[in-house]
């Protein structure tokens, strides 16, 4: 009896950002249909330019060898993109879904104003991870700059490391987990008891990460709400 | 006797004070009742050098006049024509600027996306995002990229056709705002990722770019996040339109819009409004000095808005280098907004029709700066929008009848020597001689 070969995995098709545009680089990853079979992509020298891999709508992996500019895998809607190198500001800024994963560090405002999806920071962020997050969740196993998680909206931040001032300034609904401690705290963002939900979220979260932490290490930080209607009496804290 | 008892001795009759007049006085004893400022929607509502201080000279023997009704004055204008692969074309350079669904009905997006669809021109989302009412009545839609990025998605960003980018407004140039949580009903919470009935900040900077240096890489990103087909634009408000225009065109805009202070905004300081930024007239010409500077006026558009009332206002912006106007306010109004219908209610609000501008309170008689559903529902979205049409039709055939008097066979013919100051202060700002001289303040001293 013939047995049905398990389809041989497919090799990467590669893109050299030194020997081809970005444009039409990102002009074919954006145009491949819903059900492609065209899967694994690989990009290589991107040598810091600016926008790689931005707007691509099709859960296929990316894999880009080096480090990246401003806004690499910007508006992400379903792709899987790994940066083997270091971020330059905005990764994943606006994502939808997918995963962004950073091997190295990243510079400000990663994952800024995301609704979705997950990205991971293997090393440091800097200013501004999570400003504006509107429900992705973000892992930095390594620490976060100044006024990160300023004024998010929802999803989750979790920093294995330490968190810089003024984090989760004007927060929102989102969650933030610091494990490293804190420096100061922004204005309205307090510590709230580690609840059951959270707790889980958080597992959930280091799992997909393939973060090697304990939930029992971190603390939870959200909203203490007093800013939620303007009144003069908090003039202060503004 | 007291001498002020007897009838027959003059009196001195209550005098106020020009400093301490009575609005002043109101402002100082309200301030000291509640210990806050006043909020309000609207531009500046203080006397300003505007397009009232100009005067068209129309043609005489030295030029030759187009026959009114019969000789063509064409009105159309191209958008975006550096890089854009669509580049917009628009039957009329009036425009409808962006304002957010939340600060307004859905039904008054409606409207606007019906009357500009109608007129053959553009509208603008705002804050908040993109509704389908205003995708779906708005041939053409431009989708403003802003500081919140509320309901800023990729899939809206493919379906505008432009895409403008705020970095400011002529009623708060360095401000940012808040939609109160009387607006946020369960669709606009929804829309922004926010829970309902909070006050919303929108950020008064862009979340992840700094600088001139940064946007042009956000402009990059943006470009290919939409194959480089769609046109971008470069929101300020008026302050330093020189260095302003300049580094937009830098940052690589295909559109620059100039915004003074008598534009509006939904919500902000009255202190703000009246004190911060230019008056569009002050500001025009330093932005088209930018553009020719650098070799682009008229190959980078320029639009410009706050306080376009009328064909001749239109007329004057373009013949003092703009390609095009937006309105706002006049929008509003042609909508129905402070319509003499609702003077009952707005006397229960505490002003007249013609006044109201409490447009972040959510409480608009006329249905159109609320989500109150009950008030919203009394805004006909197909009559709003033909009322819109009407004016912009109006606007267009004044400024035609305005550019044929003056010999122009298109409405980008008109020109600043068209034009005369009927004040110093404007004669300077327009860089535009004054009435019955060669004088220009600050630039010639001929007479």
């Amino acid at each position: 009896m013939r047995r049905a070969l398990k389809p041989a995995a497919r090799e990467p098709v590669v893109f050299d950002l030194a020997t081809r545009p970005l444009r039409d680089i990102n002009a074919i990853l954006q145009a491949l249909p819903a059900h492609t079979n065209e899967t694994a992509w690989a990009i290589a020298n991107p040598r810091g330019a600016h926008a790689v891999a931005v707007g691509v709508t099709t859960p296929v992996s990316i894999s880009i060898d080096g480090h990246v500019g401003y806004y690499c895998a910007g508006m992400n809607d379903g792709a899987h993109v790994t940066i083997a190198g270091n971020a330059g500001p905005g990764v994943a800024e606006n994502m939808m879904s997918g995963t962004v994963h950073v091997m190295g560090d990243a510079s400000q405002a990663a994952g800024a104003t995301a609704h979705g999806g997950l990205l991971i920071i293997e090393g440091n962020a800097s200013a501004r991870c999570g400003i504006s997050m509107k429900g992705v969740d973000i892992v930095v196993k390594g620490s976060v700059g100044h006024m990160s998680g300023f004024m998010a909206q929802s999803g989750n931040l979790v920093i294995l490391g330490v968190a810089g001032e003024a984090l989760g300034d004007s927060l929102y609904e989102a969650n933030i987990f610091v494990r490293g401690g804190i420096t100061s705290l922004g204005a309205d963002c307090e510590e709230k008891p580690m609840t059951e939900a959270a707790s889980a979220i958080l597992e959930t979260l280091l799992k997909k990460a393939g973060a090697d932490a304990d939930p029992k290490d971190f603390k939870l930080f959200g909203s203490a709400r007093t800013l939620y209607h303007f009144h003069v009496d908090n003039a202060d804290a503004y | 006797m007291n001498e002020t008892s007897d009838p027959r001795i003059p009196q001195t009759r209550p005098r106020f004070s020009a400093t301490f007049d009575p609005h002043s006085i109101a402002e100082i004893q309200r301030a000291a009742a509640t210990g806050i400022y006043d909020i309000r929607g609207g531009g500046a509502k203080r006397k300003l050098p505007h397009f009232d201080d100009l005067l068209f000279l129309g043609a005489s023997i030295s030029r030759y006049p187009l026959e009114g009704y019969r000789e063509r004055c064409g009105t159309d204008v191209t958008l975006g024509t550096r890089f854009a692969k669509n580049p917009i074309k628009l039957k009329i350079p009036v425009t409808i600027a962006g304002m957010s669904f939340g600060a307004l009905s859905g039904n008054a997006k409606e409207a606007l996306g019906r009357g500009a669809t109608a007129a053959g021109t553009s509208t603008t989302t705002g804050d908040g995002g993109m509704t389908p009412e205003e995708r779906g009545h708005s041939q053409t839609l431009v989708y403003q990229y802003l500081p919140s990025r509320y309901g800023m998605n990729l899939t809206d960003l493919r379906k505008a056709d432009a895409i403008e980018v705020v970095i400011g407004q002529g009623a708060k140039p360095g401000g940012g705002g808040i939609l109160l949580g009387q607006k946020i009903s369960p669709r606009v919470a929804a829309m922004r990722n926010l829970p309902e009935g909070i006050d919303q900040r929108s950020a008064c900077r862009h979340p992840d770019w700094t600088g001139p240096d940064d946007l042009e890489i956000k402009i990059l990103e943006l470009r290919e996040l939409t194959n480089w087909e769609k046109p971008i634009y470069v929101k300020v408000g008026a302050s330093r339109p020189y260095y302003d225009t300049a580094l937009a065109i830098k940052a690589g805009a295909d559109v620059v819009v100039l915004d003074g202070m008598q534009g509006g905004t939904a919500a902000t300081q009255e202190v703000f409004i009246e004190h911060v930024g230019l008056p569009i007239l002050a500001a025009i010409r330093p932005a088209v000095q930018a553009l020719q500077d650098l070799g682009y006026h008229r190959k980078i558009q320029l639009i410009v808005s706050g306080g376009i009332r009328t064909g001749a206002d239109v007329a004057k912006a373009l013949a003092l280098g703009a390609d095009a106007v937006a309105i706002g306010t006049a929008a509003l109004i042609a909508l129905g907004d402070n319509a003499p219908e609702w003077e009952e209610e707005y006397r229960k609000l505490g002003t007249t029709s013609g006044a109201y501008d409490d447009w972040h309170e959510g409480r608009d008689p006329a249905g159109i700066t609320t989500q109150d559903p009950v008030l919203a529902a009394r805004l006909d979205p197909v009559k709003a929008g033909r009322r819109l049409a009407n004016y912009l039709s109006v606007l267009t055939l004044e400024a035609q009848a305005i550019a044929r008097a003056c010999g122009k066979s298109h409405l980008h013919n008109l020109e600043p020597e068209d034009l005369v100051a009927l004040t110093i202060e404007a004669a300077a700002m327009a860089q535009i001689p004054l009435a019955g001289t060669n004088w220009i303040p600050g630039k010639s001293t001929g007479f």
